[in-house]
């Protein structure tokens, strides 16, 4: 059975329909088509799916889409400025934080829900935050620097 | 029940890409009417960064600005054939390819370029630019764009390379037997620092010290990532990854990416890496390769860190608490090699 639901995504109302049980992963990519959400384990492990729900990071393979009904939902498509990368897009490039980039999304929402409710964290703060996300090719090391280096800089201040 | 620590070194020669069938890869060079080029390849790039160099290579070779090169990967239907991204071998085998095509192709801009220009080709040089120019006479010059214009709607030229790399056959020693496998090796060297707890057998890498030899550093950033994460996927060989983490019986193995641990952002340590850079003979510009060999010495160094830390060999990867207990277990107690029992 389908049930309809609306909820925001990166700031646009979204309506649609769901069947009951359809996790939001599988929501926003085939029935409202933001691909830039990735799937990687559908078990909530690996941590590339993370979506921010009302400004909190959560694993979408593991959320009912019809649990987000009425809530904000935010994607890596929504990060952009116009034609400026988000601060930690480009701090992610400058650092080479990403090589086959499958965990980047994930890596991105999830240092950006840290950065929204603290903007001046450790380095400890910032492995805490990732540390629900895996990634096969950085080591993590740069993807650490990328985040550290936003939450230092005046650029975060005024995204 | 205590905390030990220990140090453990590992030095490799690896040697790059393989040796079977002569591990070639080949490569096509085109340029367009527009004076981009184009390499065509059915080499992968999984991220490692293989399109940056073997681009970087062609413009280099060819002689045009790196943004004027486009290199398409990864359609083994249709690209030149490739044996694979492994080994270390991408930047190696597909970037000598690349360089060989780029010759080519060089050598047929150049004589297009002379026709327009009425000079002989060995009178010409490439800027760097998008312009070639008369050696000495640098206001006698056409662009690259123009030449390729000329190629394709008045002299009927096709401004294309073909690169094949095959490593040569060795030859057998007939008295020794003695025969080389492998034309090209790079180095390295790592000293791992591990915190072993003898009550949990839990063993932690607390600092990561190392030289690697890669060759000439094409691209000095990409071949710092290579490093950084390879040697961090070493240490998660040597302490982690196994499909069956808890038992013997298969049984009670991993099902899924629940279980098959990995480490994450918490369980890395830091690392000072220094690159040496002494350029490969047949290697393309000197490089040899930053690819597998990143991750080599790490797992032997922390083997031996072990050893010295609490005095047991284990020999069976990863080195997991259960192994490690085991070991402690048939030893007796632990502590500095050659001391207990």
């Amino acid at each position: 059975m389908k049930t309809p639901i609306q909820f925001h995504l990166n700031g646009e109302a979204v309506a649609t329909f769901v069947e009951s049980g359809a996790n939001l992963l599988d929501t926003l990519r085939e029935t409202v088509g933001d691909l830039s959400v990735k799937g990687g384990c559908w078990q909530g492990t690996c941590g590339t799916c993370t979506v921010l729900i009302d400004g909190v990071p959560r694993l979408s393979c593991v959320t009912l889409a019809e649990a987000c009904a009425g809530k904000s939902v935010e994607t890596t498509a929504g990060l952009r400025r116009g034609a400026d990368l988000h601060p930690l897009q480009q701090a992610f490039m400058d650092r080479f934080a990403a090589q086959c980039g499958y965990c980047t999304p994930g890596m991105l929402m999830a240092a950006k829900a840290l950065l929204d409710r603290n903007p001046n964290p450790t380095r400890a703060e910032v492995i805490d935050a990732l540390c629900g996300n895996i990634c096969r090719c950085t080591g993590y090391e740069p993807i650490i620097q990328a985040v550290m280096d936003v939450a230092g800089s005046d650029n975060r201040r005024r995204a | 029940m205590a905390k030990h620590r220990g140090r453990g070194v590992a030095t490799i020669n690896y040697p790059i890409g393989m040796n079977l069938g002569g591990d070639p890869s080949q490569a096509l060079v085109h340029s367009n009417p527009t004076g981009k080029f184009t390499v065509a390849l059915s080499s992968i790039d999984l991220g490692q960064g293989m399109k940056s160099v073997t681009r970087q290579i062609c413009a280099e070779t060819l002689g045009v600005p790196v943004e004027d090169v486009y290199v398409d990967t990864a359609d083994s239907d249709t690209g030149p054939h490739c044996m694979g991204s492994f080994a270390s071998r991408g930047t190696h085998r597909v970037g000598n390819a690349v360089m060989t095509a780029a010759r080519e192709a060089r050598a047929v801009m150049l004589e297009a370029a002379a026709e327009e220009l009425e000079v002989d080709p060995g009178d010409l040089e490439t800027d760097g630019k998008g312009s070639i120019r008369v050696k000495g006479a640098p206001h006698r010059s056409i662009s690259v764009r123009d030449v390729a214009i000329a190629a394709q709607f008045r002299q009927g030229k096709t401004i294309s390379g073909r690169g094949i790399f095959l490593v040569p056959l060795s030859d057998v020693d007939p008295e020794t037997g003695e025969m080389s496998p492998a034309t090209c090796y790079a180095h390295a060297c790592l000293i791992a620092e591990v915190e072993v707890d003898d009550e949990t057998g839990e063993v932690t890498v607390l600092k990561m010290t190392s030289a690697y030899e890669i060759g000439r550093a094409i691209n000095p950033k990409l071949v710092e990532q290579q490093l950084v994460g390879g040697s961090w996927m070493g240490m998660s060989h040597a302490l982690y990854e196994t499909p069956e983490p808890y038992y013997p019986n298969t049984r009670d193995g991993a099902r899924d990416f629940n279980e098959y641990l990995m480490p994450g952002p918490g369980d890395i340590c830091p690392h000072d890496i220094v690159v040496l850079e002494r350029p490969a003979p047949d290697g393309p510009f000197g490089a040899k390769g930053p690819g597998e060999m990143c991750a080599n010495p790490v797992l032997p160094a922390v083997a031996n860190a072990v050893f010295n830390a609490v005095g047991v060999r284990i020999n069976e990867l990863p080195m997991t608490p259960e192994r490690v207990l085991r070991a402690l277990k048939e030893r007796g107690a632990a502590g500095p090699p050659g001391r207990t029992r």
